[in-house]
């Protein structure tokens, strides 16, 4: 389903106690928002503030033109008369009510009359409608999960908010939820806000992402865009990246050049004057070179290095290079036949490319070596 | 009124009034929280550790008309408090109040915070919530509270000797009655009161246990 650009959901929070908080954000119909960050980073917070179940004394929250919090006018409307739709990170159901009584109880802007009728067919979109007459005592994780997001849709919501929703269920199940989200969100045409610290299931469910961090925004757009491109270092180490260092920029006349990992890197995003940066390199940028036959590209931003880790995750192999003339390092992943057929050992030479292209450049933030969490890019391979 | 029946009618009104009462306290302090909640908490479950003796004589001095409480009170009924029934009842509710709470607050607060929240969220109003995603989950520690609110009614001695005396009829219970018996060396007619006390006691006990089981059973 398109976008409709006009947002209808829009956040300004603000508040010092009991966590601190600075969040500003907005969401359109159709889109889905992921609120991500590290634990404590107020994320739940905010989404609890939309559902009207936290009170934050300064702010505004508009959704569909009405006002929900107005803390200079101390408006503050209950959650009861939001139409707000939310799916709790445990489910939330209620215990002693069969699956169908869970999803009408949501439903009290409906007759009485339809509300079974009406019930059903929320059970039948999420995959439930067999198990209507079961409590939820008897059902899997997933299961309940489906019966949560049915009762939230129930509900008819302005907006819908997810809070954590797969992180209860195995992976398997997980999937098989992403999969059912994502066909159901074609059909929904009310904001959603999904609030996950998961940066794959941010990758793969949304259409734009919000960085929190110590209760602040740090940075809003597209997924894609804001991965690529974070406004600076720090946000990048918060999205899981790795490969960031500090450098200086030359701006030439048609191109530019950066000087790290011992080397000068042609880079090809250009920026207006010469200074201080700070460099992460994406991970579809770092290009292994065949150690059989010579590549094409090999002259491209060539850096020579030793392998100084190795580790099987499945079908990949993640690995840290050291560049010896620095001492910094490349985290990268290749799969695992890759890695065999180019007779990759730890201790070994290796020769990578950078693609210019693949360079993306900040403002400096701080001037020292970063290496950080979560998973390392992914390498190609030259044919 | 013969002990056994006085005391099956004390413990019905103490329990007919005390499990409601029992029910909002506990609730709000299973989910409110305020400045000198522990002294509140305290209070509630002092009948608990204190003496019974020592409640008594506290009650009874407290309702002699020879105090400012009692003569007003006894101005308005017409006849002074202590050694009544209804000052049985009052002792009793005191002397009972953490066996009715007590299973209440905990029954609350074993209710999980956004399941009530998810019932806010859904639409429902905080009494609608209350009746319908609530209760229906404390019925355990309802049960819980009347059954033990009724069985330490029948049971208690020490307050209800001191607040309601020894008047036959009118005061005497069925644990006054055994004293009585034991006093008057009549082992035959104690032996039958505390055979049947003790039958209905662990008959309570097991009716909690079993409904304790099977609910979380189901869940």
């Amino acid at each position: 389903m398109p976008v409709d650009r006009q947002p209808t959901l829009k956040v300004s929070l603000q508040q010092s106690r009991p966590i601190s908080l600075d969040a500003n954000f907005e969401c359109s119909n159709a889109e889905l928002l992921a609120l991500t960050g590290p634990s404590g980073s107020g994320k739940t917070t905010v989404l609890r503030a939309i559902a009207g179940l936290h009170r934050v004394t300064r702010g505004r929250i508009v959704c569909n033109n009405k006002l929900w919090q107005d803390g200079e006018k101390q408006l503050f409307v209950s959650p009861q008369q939001r139409r707000v739709g939310l799916v709790f990170q445990h489910y939330a159901l209620f215990p002693h009510l069969t699956v169908l009584e869970n999803v009408t109880t949501a439903m009290s802007h409906v007759t009485r009359n339809h509300r079974a009728g009406k019930a059903m067919e929320w059970l039948r979109l999420t995959n439930m409608e067999g198990l209507h007459k079961q409590q939820p005592h008897r059902l899997s994780g997933g299961q309940r999960q489906r019966v949560a997001l049915a009762r939230a849709l129930a509900r008819e919501p302005d907006v819908l908010l997810l809070d954590e929703p797969f992180s209860a269920v195995d992976q398997l199940t997980r999937e098989k939820l992403y999969r059912e989200l994502a066909q159901i969100r074609a059909t929904l045409n009310v904001p959603m806000i999904l609030v996950t610290h998961d940066m794959l299931e941010v990758q793969q469910l949304a259409d734009s992402l919000c960085l929190m961090h110590h209760g602040k925004t740090m940075q809003t757009g597209p997924v894609t865009q804001v991965m690529r491109k974070p406004d600076n270092a720090r946000i990048a180490r918060l999205l899981g990246h790795k490969n960031l260092y500090a450098g200086l920029y030359q701006r030439q006349r048609q191109h530019g050049t950066l000087d790290i990992l011992g080397t000068q890197l042609q880079v090809g995003n250009l920026m207006d004057a010469s200074s201080r940066v700070d460099a992460l390199i994406t991970p579809s940028a770092i290009i292994m070179h065949r150690t059989d036959k010579p590549s094409n590209g090999e002259r491209e931003n060539p850096i020579v290095t030793r392998v100084v880790e190795s580790v099987e995750l499945g079908d990949e192999l993640s690995m840290k290079l050291l560049v010896e003339a620095t001492g910094d390092t490349i985290a990268f992943r290749v799969s695992r036949h890759v890695a065999m057929r180019n007779k990759v050992v730890i201790g070994g030479k290796l020769v990578v490319s950078i693609l210019p292209e693949g360079i993306h450049l900040m403002p400096a933030y701080e001037h020292n070596q970063h290496t950080l969490t979560q998973q390392a890019p992914v390498a190609e391979t030259q044919s | 009124m013969s002990p056994f029946w006085l005391s099956i009618k004390l413990a019905f009104w103490t329990t007919i009034i005390l499990v409601p009462a029992g029910l909002l306290i506990g609730r709000a302090l299973a989910y409110w929280q305020f400045v000198g909640k522990s002294w509140v908490e305290a209070l509630v479950y002092l009948p608990l550790v204190l003496p019974p003796t020592v409640l008594g004589y506290y009650l009874l001095v407290s309702l002699s008309p020879n105090s400012a409480f009692g003569s007003a009170v006894a101005s308005i009924l017409g006849a002074p408090l202590v050694f009544s029934f209804p000052a049985l009842v009052l002792a009793s509710l005191i002397v009972n109040l953490p066996f009715a709470v007590q299973p209440a607050q905990q029954a609350f607060a074993a209710i999980a915070e956004d399941t009530r929240e998810a019932a806010w969220v859904s639409g429902l109003s905080s009494l609608q919530t209350f009746i319908r995603i609530e209760l229906p989950q404390c019925w355990l520690g309802i049960l819980c509270a009347a059954t033990l609110t009724f069985a330490h009614t029948l049971g208690e001695f020490g307050v209800v000797l001191m607040v309601g005396g020894n008047i036959a009829g009118e005061t005497r219970t069925l644990s006054i009655a055994i004293y009585d018996s034991v006093q008057s060396f009549d082992m035959d007619a104690a032996g039958w009161m505390t055979a049947g006390l003790l039958l209905f006691s662990i008959t309570a006990l097991a009716i909690v246990r079993v409904a304790g089981i099977n609910s979380r059973a189901s869940r």
